[in-house]
């Protein structure tokens, strides 16, 4: 085995089902773990900025990456758009989104590290996923500063190798093949160990987002006999 | 209708003494854990006073509670779901951990362990989050008998609802204590707040609480309740609150704040309340008309037609009962001598107050001790110490009717029970003049005066026959899961916390593990009282 294929298919396999079944596994036995662990009761005037900034961030980033990745650069001729408009507004949205999660990580490390009540609060997880973060981002963002003249045309590379690995059918060589450069095939491949503790760590939250509050009536009744909701439906009910 | 029980506690201020031992009872039982050093289940404010967390009745800054749209209908004063999602990364309506006060104790080992020197060793306040120094400026009860002058009883959040009239009367000072807890609400905001579902009325006795497993950290409860009494745990990133004893309340227990006062405050009992009618009573467009909008919500459980009903909707026969002889439906509905907290929230809360007669003494001979004249009476109440504008201002929206009332005839009753047993006469007319029969008099205080045990806690127990987990919950305490009460500190989850216990808790390594792991052969409990000896409590006071 190449080191191409430990890196680029190995890795991801491994990261992918350590992260699948990993998140199937903590939701199952630690649903009491399972949260945001959110620190803004111990400070709030700099997380008000730091997390607002960071999380819409992080969500515009990430649906960069899902379009970028996803959407083969045949469907965007079909429709019309130029290669050069596309790259233009990706450049602009990528470098905004990851100029966004940059600052505003920057602003929770920092709060981390000035409030002692926030310091005291940080476990070693939280320190190897600001440590992953931290990697993630500032590759990212290089990337995408460095590749504004398109020179890596990740449409062509980093983008269908992505597919083809979600299609179990991995082209590792797009990876090295081509004009990707150093700083994609670190950023590509570092963000794999992120996946690979995200299950494990206060990252979870993100799978929590509270959509069926949308539908739900306002007050909730539930029978005692229900402990929790991962808990056994009762079989009787009193009050009904 | 459809007819559901809910619990409800009445407390009697006129004999709060304000000793805290509810506050510390239940401390010691629910709160003493990292994570929830701060918070008090329990608390007993000083009125005035601004209260804990800071301000807590002041809605303009918290948005906590409900209110009426423009069309009158019922909306969370925060905003609703959208708003919530559009912020969920940070609550802009979150108290501080200052708001209510950086935990701390003392380094108490140091009075011991200091090498000799030319000054006594002194034991200096510790923060139980970061082991710091603190220079304390705010705590627990810093108001503590109109104490703390830099915050000070004139900034009392009700005061801005007075006339300028009764404002200038507080140069006569005054004060009174507020224990709280969970109003445990009909209406309640905090679970409408919650995004994730995980905050829950039981459907059997309406006691309100926090699913662990389902709570993720997003904190709109805390903000949503206008009393502010639902805490969040720093440590385990969870809300946590009270949880009205649940375990002793099931067991057909009084809550352990109520057992343990040594005033005999405390009443427990449940109501029947229509649960059909709850969104339009806590929709009634004037404030001043919620109170008697609840107490229409209370049905008579004398009523045949009610407990037909009860039953039909499955509320057990002996829970029917026990909400006929309820003291806190003879004490809110009844006699009317009990009054709802902020009603003007719209929560339609559960605990309810019996307002204080000031200090009655300053009434007693025209009151009282010489039977006093009739117009006397009632315009003595109406200048009492502590002005009936002031208690009105948050136990009836304002509106001074209901809390003179109440006093009128917690007058009566002393009038009438003195004339009875002192004089040995008997003055039906100092019942009838309040509005009451002699017989209803009597049964007051019976209740409220002497009190006693069987009389102040009216609880059916749970009916563990309908139970498919009575099994599995022998044991159990209620908050079995990490971090909770059952499990000793330093059980952390993975993604837990394990960073140093600054100053070690009163529950600290040695302490048997009461989770059912194996116990220490080498505990001894003499070495561990050595050792933390003293070192409990130190915000307890």
């Amino acid at each position: 085995m190449t080191g191409e294929t430990i890196i680029y298919v190995v890795l991801p396999y491994v990261a992918m089902t350590v992260f699948v079944s990993g998140l199937i596994w903590r939701w199952r036995t630690d649903s009491y773990g399972w949260n945001a662990r959110s620190t803004q009761l111990l400070e709030g005037k700099v997380q008000r900025y730091a997390s607002v900034i960071f999380h819409f961030g992080v969500l515009a980033a990430i649906g960069g990456h899902v379009l970028g990745i996803l959407i083969p650069q045949s469907w965007t001729d079909a429709v019309g758009v130029s290669e050069e408009f596309y790259h233009v507004i990706a450049v602009i949205g990528g470098v905004s989104a990851g100029l966004a999660v940059f600052v505003g990580f920057a602003m929770l490390v920092y709060r981390r590290l000035r409030f002692p009540r926030v310091k005291a609060t940080t476990s070693r997880m939280d320190v190897a996923v600001f440590a992953l973060l931290a990697f993630g981002i500032v590759t990212g963002l290089l990337a995408t500063i460095t590749n504004i003249g398109d020179a890596v045309q990740y449409r062509e590379t980093t983008a269908p190798y992505f597919r083809q690995l979600f299609l179990f059918n991995p082209e590792p060589e797009l990876m090295t093949s081509g004009g990707v450069t150093l700083i994609f095939q670190v950023h590509v491949v570092g963000v794999w160990f992120l996946y690979m503790l995200w299950p494990f760590s206060r990252l979870v939250h993100a799978f929590s987002v509270p959509v069926g509050y949308l539908r739900r009536s306002p007050i909730v009744y539930r029978p005692r006999t229900v402990r929790s909701m991962s808990g056994r439906r009762p079989e009787t009910r009193i009050g009904r | 209708m459809k007819v559901r029980a809910q619990m409800g506690m009445v407390m009697n201020l006129d004999k709060c003494i304000g000793c805290h031992t509810c506050s510390v009872t239940c401390k010691n039982v629910w709160t003493n854990r990292r994570g929830t050093e701060y918070a008090w289940f329990n608390n007993v404010e000083t009125k005035p006073g601004r209260g804990y967390p800071v301000d807590y009745e002041d809605q303009e800054k918290w948005n906590g509670g409900w209110k009426l749209d423009r069309k009158g209908r019922l909306k969370l004063k925060a905003g609703g779901p959208l708003k919530k999602l559009a912020n969920i990364f940070s609550n802009p309506d979150l108290p501080q951990l200052d708001d209510y006060y950086d935990p701390w104790t003392y380094n108490y080992d140091h009075l011991i362990s200091a090498p000799a020197g030319k000054v006594q060793p002194t034991a200096r306040p510790k923060s139980q989050i970061t082991g710091d120094d603190l220079n304390l400026q705010w705590g627990p009860n810093w108001e503590d008998d109109l104490a703390g002058s830099s915050h000070g009883a004139a900034n009392d959040p009700n005061f801005r609802k007075l006339e300028e009239e009764v404002k200038n009367e507080f140069e006569q000072a005054f004060m009174m204590y507020l224990p709280r807890i969970c109003e445990h609400c009909i209406n309640p905001s905090c679970v409408a707040s919650c995004p994730s579902g995980a905050m829950y009325k039981r459907e059997e006795d309406g006691i309100v609480l926090v699913d662990q497993e389902a709570c993720r950290s997003w904190r709109f409860c805390v903000s949503g309740c206008p009393y502010k009494k639902v805490y969040f745990n720093w440590e385990s990133g969870k809300a946590e609150k009270c949880n009205f004893c649940y375990p002793r309340i099931e067991a057909g227990l009084p809550t352990v704040c109520s057992e343990t006062c040594v005033g005999r405050l405390r009443h427990l009992g449940i109501v029947l309340i229509d649960s059909d009618r709850v969104e339009e009573a806590a929709s009634t467009p004037d404030e001043k008309d919620l109170l008697e909008a609840q107490l229409d919500l209370f049905l008579d459980p004398e009523d045949p037609e009610v407990r037909e009903q009860a039953l039909r909707d499955g509320v057990p026969a002996d829970w029917v009962d026990a909400a006929a002889n309820s003291p806190v439906y003879m004490m809110a509905k009844k006699w009317q001598i009990a009054l709802p907290l902020h009603p003007e929230y719209r929560t339609l809360p559960m605990v309810w107050y019996v307002p204080p007669l000031s200090p009655v003494e300053t009434l007693g001979k025209d009151l009282i001790r010489e039977g006093g004249e009739e117009e006397g009476v009632f315009a003595a109440i109406d200048r009492m110490r502590i002005p009936m504008e002031y208690l009105a201002s948050f136990l009836s929206a304002g509106d001074v009717a209901p809390v003179r009332k109440s006093l009128e005839r917690l007058v009566a009753m002393r009038r009438y029970m003195r004339a009875d047993v002192v004089d040995g006469e008997i003055k039906p007319e100092f019942a009838t003049d309040a509005g009451m029969t002699p017989g209803e008099l009597e049964e007051m205080f019976r209740m409220v005066a002497i009190a006693d045990y069987d009389d102040r806690y009216v609880v059916p127990k749970r009916h563990g026959e309908t139970s498919t987990t009575a099994f599995a919950d022998q044991g159990s305490c209620g908050i079995d899961f990490d971090n909770g009460a059952a499990v000793p500190p330093g059980l952390g989850t993975m993604t837990g916390v394990n960073g140093p216990d600054p100053v070690g808790g009163p529950f600290g390594d040695g302490m048997p593990d009461g989770n059912g792991s194996e116990p220490d052969p080498d505990f001894d409990v003499r070495e561990m009282l050595s050792k933390h000896g003293g070192e409990g409590n130190a915000n307890a006071n």
